[in-house]
């Protein structure tokens, strides 16, 4: 049916809660990427399989991720007139049990995460919220989820329809109030209108750099020229990251929605969504958003019944990075070589094909339906002076909680480390955080209370960027980090300008030699030259903040370069070149199962007698520390002298 | 007519000029390696860079395609230029060392041995060949390949395709000499490549 009045949505509305609270139990698996990962595919056969065995009558669907990566795969179990309840790391074998006790009433209490508090649910289920049916003392040990360390501080604006909703079911998003901020903008707002409160509420480009989104569409709706052209970055390819990735798994529409109002601002009729081809599951899932979107009448020719007409198409990335970058992105969509070229003239005003072109990534875009339902003013109040509204991170690394976290801007690192993170796994302690990708920079401990604003990451040298955010540990060498980026950078250019094509190899080269032992006297200083040519020369910001590794990991860690440059060691035993493995002889019980992991052979020695290893057949592979149950296997950097 | 200053010059020049073309047309030199008059800017070599300063704020832009706007200042040779093209020169100058061009512009900006182990290639990718095939003599033959370090220029399967009507046009604009007429064709550097049909790597 095409939606062409108030009334046609809210009867799709009551549709899609009759979706989201059946009147039957309902089993919901988090189906992303990240839960797939895990098996939750094989924890749907599973529960599949049990539940028509049991032949129960309980409907089983899929969501997108809930942001816990750490505890995958994540399944919900609701019951009506009770508390949807979450189960954490699942496994086919636990399917069987996890269906018995919906018969016999029983809880798995160890498996559950936590529970909602009650269920919006349709108008007449509304008075009965009580938790009957489960002992209330049973109950009351299962948290909330929204009160579980992970969730306490996160503000979900972006993510709030994700690991909640059907991705691939429109009415479950119409239900929760979407689409409904796409009929405001078409039937009461005036573009102007629009533009303006985006203005004030202070959105800026999620992508990384920062761009006041308002301020973009207003400059590409002036721009003389038509066709006009929305297009949405959906390119992401950090390491690490992958906040828009789970956006369009779990809440395509919430994009999709967010460019229908842009492109009606801005006066455009044909948009483009630009996902890398590693993402096959979000393809998938916007592909049928789209269907959806246009079935319903909410895309495509005379949305709503307004007159306006938006149409939409994906396009699928080809795998460079450097796409990312908006000018690369376009050459791309035209069908050439993905390389930038240089923005004095912006692409608001000629992009794809010479024409005014607006881009905006994932995440600004779905923050797009909110803004106007809720007004720039509720927006605007949360976060700091300069950065408005939440952020998605991806925490990743060292870090006890893994997972994707929404959190309002100005959040001091510490309290995303450690409130939400759990801090550092294994009692080690904290050493870096990286933000922003290989663009970025890696911030100490010393800065951990700085905030994530857009302006205090770049100050300390590192920045916002897409929301990568990767702990590292005292095991982590700087100069091997850096090397790390420098070559994932090395990779990806594009290999048109000269100082990115040559200077971040050079870079990489000497990062390479220090971390094998042979670094140079002059090296850091040569490091710092290279630095200034690409900031200065770089054609495209993949180039002029390639640097940034290097930069940052310098000025907060140079004696971590000094010391393999100078004395041969490396201070946090990572360096192969750098390090040896010894055995201490007191500690050693002489048991022989170092000697049996050894690949090389190289550890020898009689049983209840000390072993020793031949540093000359060792690889440093690190399979006698795993090995060795007493902690006598250590690894030594002593350097000359 | 825009008013400019390039150097501490007062200049006048035409609507749409880039600062290059005014930077040249009143004689200010700015080295280019990857600029042709005729041909499109591709803004790869980035030795033209210059300074700009607009309402106090000062930025590094290449002179090739920055255009020629009201009331702006241009230095061409400041500090933090010269410093910039050193960088580019001597990455240049360790990837072709044995380049006659890039030698030149070395001993201009006082560079001496390159402080990085020096690769012997010929080609700087500046892509000249490229669009001469493209704009000039509308063949579209040539054309890059691969990306990064290892990106060169081909042609398809890197035989000279037949359609080649040997305008000579590659060769006459290549500032490394690396395309040359032999013959009255022009030779390629996978017709010289070690291992065929791989370009320099």
């Amino acid at each position: 049916m095409k939606i062409t009045s108030e009334k046609d949505l809210q009867s799709v509305r009551e549709e899609g809660l009759k979706s989201l609270c059946p009147g039957k139990t309902k089993i919901s698996v988090g189906m992303a990427t990240c839960g797939l990962a895990t098996g939750a595919g094989k924890v749907w056969d599973a529960l599949s399989g049990e539940i028509e065995k049991a032949g129960l009558e309980i409907e089983l669907n899929q969501t997108g991720c809930m942001g816990f990566c750490q505890e995958e795969p994540i399944v919900s179990v609701h019951e009506p007139g009770k508390p949807r309840i979450f189960y954490k790391k699942m496994t086919p074998e636990k399917a069987g049990e996890l269906i018995a006790g919906l018969t016999d009433h029983t809880l798995k209490t160890d498996w559950i995460l936590g529970r909602d508090e009650a269920e919006p649910s349709s108008e007449g289920d509304a008075g009965k919220r009580d938790d009957t049916g489960h002992p209330s003392a049973v109950l009351a040990e299962i948290p909330l989820c929204r009160d579980l360390a992970f969730y306490r501080k996160q503000q979900k604006i972006a993510l709030h329809n994700c690991g909640y909703i059907d991705p691939g079911n429109i009415v479950e998003y119409i239900a929760l109030g979407g689409y409904s901020a796409l009929c405001k903008a078409l039937r009461e707002m005036t573009p102007v209108k629009i533009i303006d409160e985006i203005k004030r509420s202070g959105l800026r480009g999620r992508g990384g750099a920062g761009f006041p989104t308002g301020t973009k569409w207003e400059s590409c709706r002036r721009a003389p020229g038509t066709p006009k052209y929305v297009i949405c970055n959906a390119d992401e390819g950090d390491p690490g990251a992958y906040m828009d990735r789970s956006v369009l798994e779990g809440d395509p529409h919430s994009v999709l929605e967010g460019m229908i109002i842009g492109a009606y601002a801005i006066g455009s009729h044909q948009g483009y969504v630009y996902v890398r081809n590693e993402y096959p599951l979000a393809i998938k899932r916007m592909r049928k958003a789209i269907e959806q979107a246009e079935a319903y009448g909410l895309l495509g020719e005379n949305i709503l019944g307004s007159g306006f007409t938006f149409k939409l198409k994906i396009n699928r990335g080809g795998g460079a990075f450097v796409c990312g970058e908006s000018t690369a992105l376009m050459a791309s969509l035209e069908g050439r070589v993905g390389e930038p070229r240089a923005k004095y003239i912006r692409s608001v005003a000629r992009g794809l094909w010479d024409r005014p072109s607006n881009l905006n990534n994932v995440e600004t875009w779905a923050n797009v339906p909110l803004i106007i339902n809720q007004g720039a003013d509720w927006f605007a109040a949360i976060g700091t002076g300069k950065s408005k509204g939440t952020k998605i991170f991806s925490l990743v690394g060292k870090i006890s909680n893994t997972g994707l976290v929404e959190v309002p801007m100005g959040m001091p690192l510490r309290e995303i480390i450690y409130d939400i993170g759990g801090g550092i796994p294994g009692g080690k302690k904290f050493k870096a955080v990286q933000t922003g990708g290989p663009s970025g920079g890696c911030i100490p401990a010393e800065l951990l209370d700085l905030p994530v604003d857009y302006e205090a990451l770049a100050k300390a040298g590192s920045m916002m960027g897409s929301g990568g955010m990767i702990v590292m540990d005292e095991d982590t060498c700087m100069v091997d980090v850096a090397k790390y980026f420098l070559d994932f950078l090395e990779g990806e250019s594009c290999g048109k300008c000269v100082p990115c094509r040559e200077g971040v190899r050079r870079a990489r080269q000497i990062l390479v030699r220090i971390t094998e032992g042979k670094g140079r006297e002059e090296d850091i200083e040569v490091l710092q030259d290279l630095a200034l040519t690409l900031q200065d020369g770089a054609l495209c910001a993949l180039g002029s903040s390639a640097a940034n590794p290097v930069l940052s990991t310098l000025r907060y860690f140079r004696d971590e370069y000094v010391a393999h440059i100078k004395h041969g060691r490396c201070p946090a035993r990572v360096c192969k070149a750098l390090i040896r493995y010894a055995i201490d002889p007191e500690a050693c019980k002489g048991c022989t199962r170092c000697i049996k992991a050894c690949p090389q052979a190289a550890i020898t020695g009689e049983v209840k007698q000390p072993h020793v290893i031949d540093e000359g057949k060792c690889i440093k592979c690190g399979a006698c520390i795993e090995a060795c149950k007493f902690g006598a296997i250590e690894k030594l950097s002593e350097g000359v002298q | 007519m825009i008013n400019l200053t390039i150097d501490g010059k007062k200049l006048q020049v035409t609507d749409g000029a880039t600062i290059l073309e005014a930077a040249r047309m009143f004689g200010i030199d700015i080295p280019t390696l990857c600029y042709h008059p005729t041909l499109s800017a591709h803004g790869s070599c980035r030795l033209c860079s210059v300074e700009i300063v607009q309402r106090g704020w000062s930025r590094i832009v290449i002179s090739c395609l920055y255009p020629a706007e009201e009331g702006l200042e241009v230095k061409t040779r400041s500090p933090r230029v010269l410093r910039l093209r050193r960088g580019i020169v001597e990455l240049l100058l360790a990837r072709c060392p044995s380049s006659e061009r890039i030698q030149v512009l070395a001993r201009q900006l006082g560079i001496g041995k390159p402080r990085f182990e020096p690769d012997e290639r010929e080609c700087i990718l500046c892509g000249l060949c490229v669009r001469v095939c493209h704009e000039t003599s509308e063949k579209k033959l040539l054309n890059f390949v691969g990306r990064g370090f290892e990106k060169e220029v081909a042609a398809p399967f890197y035989e000279t395709p037949q359609e080649c009507i040997a305008c000579g046009g590659c060769a006459y604009v290549c500032p490394t000499g690396t395309i040359r007429m032999v013959d009255g064709k022009p030779e390629f550097l996978w017709q010289r490549a070690k291992k065929p049909g791989q370009g320099e790597a």
